[in-house]
C-alpha cells in the first residue's frame, strides 16, 4: 500500500475529495444496475404469478 | 463441430432456450465480474504509485478508461443487434439491443462524471470543449435518444425495429461526428491547453487499469443478460413456462 | 422514376394548397435570429464573429420544427399506407417525399438568410460562404431529419422526440456549416469545408432515403 494510514488515503495529497466523489458515484451507479434489473425481476414474476392464478379461477376448466 | 454451433445459434434464437442458457452463465458472471472489479479497484485505488505529475488523481483512470470504452462498444453492440434484427428478424436481439441501451447510458455518463472531476486538479477545470470530451457528450445524446424512441412505442417488436435503425443511423454517424469535433477543436483550440496522454504506463498502473476493464466487461455483460432476461419474461408473459416459473416462487 | 414525379408534384401542390404554413419555419427562423443581439449585445464586431453560428443554429431548428409534419399528415390520411404497398421502390418514394419538402421549406430557409447575415453584420467573405454552406447544408438537415421524423411517425406528441433524435445527428452539419463560414472571416481556408458538406450531401443522398424508407415501414405497421 502506498499511503502511510488512514488520513493519507483520504486526503490523497489534496486530490482526495476527486477521486473519493468519482469512485462513490461509480459504486452507486454500478450498484443501481445491479439492483435494478434483480428488483424489476421480483416484480415480474410476481405480476405474472397473480395473473396466472386470476386466470386459473375464472375458466377452472381449461387447466 | 459446425452442428453445434448452428444448433447453439438456433438455441440462442428462441427466448426459452436464451433464458435458460443466460441463467447458467449468470453466476459465472457474478463472479468474476465483482472479483475482478474488486481486486482492479482495491489495486488501483489503494497499490498503484502515485502519478508523478497528477499525483494520486490519475486514480481515476481506472474507472474513467473502462467506462468510456464500454459506452462506445456498447453502442456499436446495440448497431450490430440492430442489423440482426433488421436483417433475420431475430426475436433475441431486439431483446438485447434494448437492454445494452440503459447501461451503455449509464457507462457515458459515468465516464463524463469521472472526466470532469480528474479535469479540475488536472487542468483547473471541470469540464473543457475538448474533442474527446465533446464527442463523449454527443455519444451520451445519442443513446439519450435511443432510450427515449424505445420507451415512446409501445409494441416491444416496433420499438425494436425502430430503436435498430436510430442505432445503425448513430453508428454510421459516429465516425463522421467524431471527425467533425475534431477538426472544429482544431479551429478553435486555444494554444494553452493539451490534453495528451503520456506514450506509455508504467506496468504497475498498467496492470490494474487491465483487470479494472476487463471487471467492467463482465459486469456490463452480466447487467445486459440480467435485463435480457426481464424483457424475455415481460414479452412471453403469457406462455405456459413463464407461468409456471413464476408460479413456482422465483 | 413516374411514381417519383408523381408524387413530388402531389407533395408541391399540397404544399402550395396549404402555403399559409410554409410561412411558419421562416418566422421561426427571423425571430430566433433577431433574438440574439437582443439577448447578448449589439455590438457589430461580436455579431460578425459569432452571426454564421447563430444563423446555422437558428436554422438548423427551423428545419427541425418543419419535420413533425412531414409524414403525420400522410399517415393520417392512409397516403402512408399507399405508399407502402405501392409498386414503386419505397425508398425513391421517401426520396421525392424529402425533396419535395426541400424546395418548400429548405430553399427558402436558404433565400431569407442573406437578410440575417446583414444584420448581424456578415458581408465580404463570409457572407458568400455562409449561404453556400447553408445551400449544402440545410438539404442534409432535411435528409437526416425525415429519418427521425419518419421512425416518430406513428407517435403521439413525437415532437420532443423527434429532436432528441435528430439534433446529435446535425452536429457535423452544423460544425462544418458554420466553421465554413467562421474560418472564412477569420482569413483561413474554408473550400475544404465546403467540399466536406458536399461529401455529407451526397452521402446522405444515396443512404438516407433507405433509412428513411426502413422506418416508414415500421410506423407504418403500428
Amino acid at each position: 500500500m502506498v499511503f502511510a494510514n488512514l488520513d493519507e488515503l483520504l486526503h490523497m495529497g489534496g486530490h482526495g475529495p476527486y477521486v473519493w466523489v468519482s469512485y462513490g458515484v461509480s459504486v452507486v451507479a454500478l450498484a443501481w444496475l445491479l439492483v435494478a434489473p434483480l428488483l424489476r425481476r421480483r416484480a415480474l414474476l410476481r405480476d405474472i404469478a397473480r395473473r396466472a392464478r386470476r386466470d386459473a379461477n375464472r375458466n377452472p376448466q381449461e387447466d | 463441430m459446425w452442428a453445434y454451433l448452428e444448433r447453439l445459434w438456433h438455441r440462442l434464437g428462441s427466448p426459452r432456450h436464451f433464458y435458460d442458457l443466460a441463467g447458467w452463465w449468470l453466476p459465472w458472471l457474478a463472479v468474476s465480474s465483482l472479483l475482478l472489479l474488486g481486486v482492479g479497484i482495491t489495486w488501483g485505488l489503494l497499490f498503484a504509485p502515485p502519478d508523478y505529475q497528477q499525483g494520486h488523481s490519475f486514480r481515476i483512470i481506472y474507472i474513467h478508461v473502462p467506462a468510456a470504452s464500454l459506452a462506445l462498444t456498447g453502442y456499436f453492440a446495440m448497431a450490430v443487434a440492430g442489423v440482426v434484427v433488421l436483417v433475420w428478424r431475430m426475436k433475441m436481439a431486439e431483446v438485447v439491443l434494448q437492454s445494452i441501451a440503459v447501461p451503455g447510458a449509464v457507462m457515458c455518463a459515468l465516464a463524463l462524471f469521472t472526466g470532469a472531476l480528474w479535469g479540475k486538479p488536472t487542468w483547473g477545470t471541470y469540464w473543457f470543449w475538448d474533442a474527446r470530451i465533446t464527442s463523449m457528450l454527443i455519444l451520451l445524446f445519442l443513446y439519450l435518444g435511443v432510450m427515449a424512441l424505445g420507451s415512446a412505442i409501445a409494441s416491444p417488436v416496433l420499438a425494436a425495429r425502430a430503436t435498430a435503425v436510430l442505432a445503425i443511423v448513430g453508428a454510421v454517424n459516429i465516425p463522421i461526428i467524431k471527425y467533425s469535433v475534431e477538426w472544429w477543436n482544431t479551429l478553435h483550440q486555444p494554444a494553452t491547453f493539451k490534453l495528451t496522454e503520456k506514450p506509455a504506463m508504467a506496468p504497475e498502473m498498467y496492470w490494474p487499469l487491465l483487470v479494472c476493464a476487463l471487471g467492467f466487461y463482465l459486469f456490463f455483460a452480466f447487467v445486459v443478460v440480467l435485463r435480457v432476461r426481464n424483457a424475455v419474461l415481460e414479452r412471453e408473459a403469457g406462455a405456459r413456462w413463464v407461468r409456471e416459473l413464476a408460479g413456482e416462487g422465483r | 422514376m413516374s411514381a417519383f414525379a408523381a408524387l413530388f408534384r402531389r407533395d408541391l401542390a399540397l404544399a402550395w394548397r396549404a402555403r399559409g404554413d410554409l410561412v411558419n419555419p421562416l418566422g421561426f427562423f427571423v425571430i430566433v435570429v433577431s433574438l440574439f443581439p437582443l439577448g447578448m449585445s449589439p455590438d457589430p464586431a461580436l455579431l460578425a464573429r459569432i452571426g454564421p453560428g447563430l444563423v446555422w443554429v437558428a436554422a438548423l431548428l427551423a428545419v427541425l420544427l418543419s419535420l413533425e409534419n412531414l409524414f403525420r399528415s400522410d399517415r393520417d390520411d392512409g397516403a402512408l399506407e399507399q405508399l407502402l404497398v405501392s409498386s414503386a421502390p419505397l425508398p425513391l418514394l421517401a426520396l421525392a417525399r424529402v425533396l419535395a419538402h426541400v424546395i418548400t421549406v429548405g430553399v427558402p430557409l436558404v433565400l431569407v438568410s442573406p437578410l440575417l447575415a446583414l444584420m448581424l453584420n456578415i458581408d465580404g467573405e463570409p457572407f458568400g460562404v455562409l449561404l453556400s454552406s447553408l445551400a449544402l447544408g440545410v438539404p442534409v438537415l432535411c435528409m437526416v431529419g425525415a429519418i427521425g421524423a419518419a421512425l416518430t411517425t406513428g407517435i403521439a406528441r413525437g415532437g420532443v422526440l423527434v429532436a432528441l433524435i435528430v439534433l446529435p445527428l446535425y452536429i457535423p452539419v452544423l460544425v462544418f456549416g458554420a466553421g465554413a463560414a467562421y474560418a472564412a472571416g477569420l482569413g483561413l481556408p474554408f473550400a475544404g469545408q465546403l467540399a466536406i458538406l458536399g461529401a455529407l450531401l451526397a452521402l446522405s443522398v444515396a443512404l438516407a432515403p433507405f433509412a428513411i424508407a426502413g422506418a416508414l415501414r415500421i410506423s407504418g405497421s403500428q
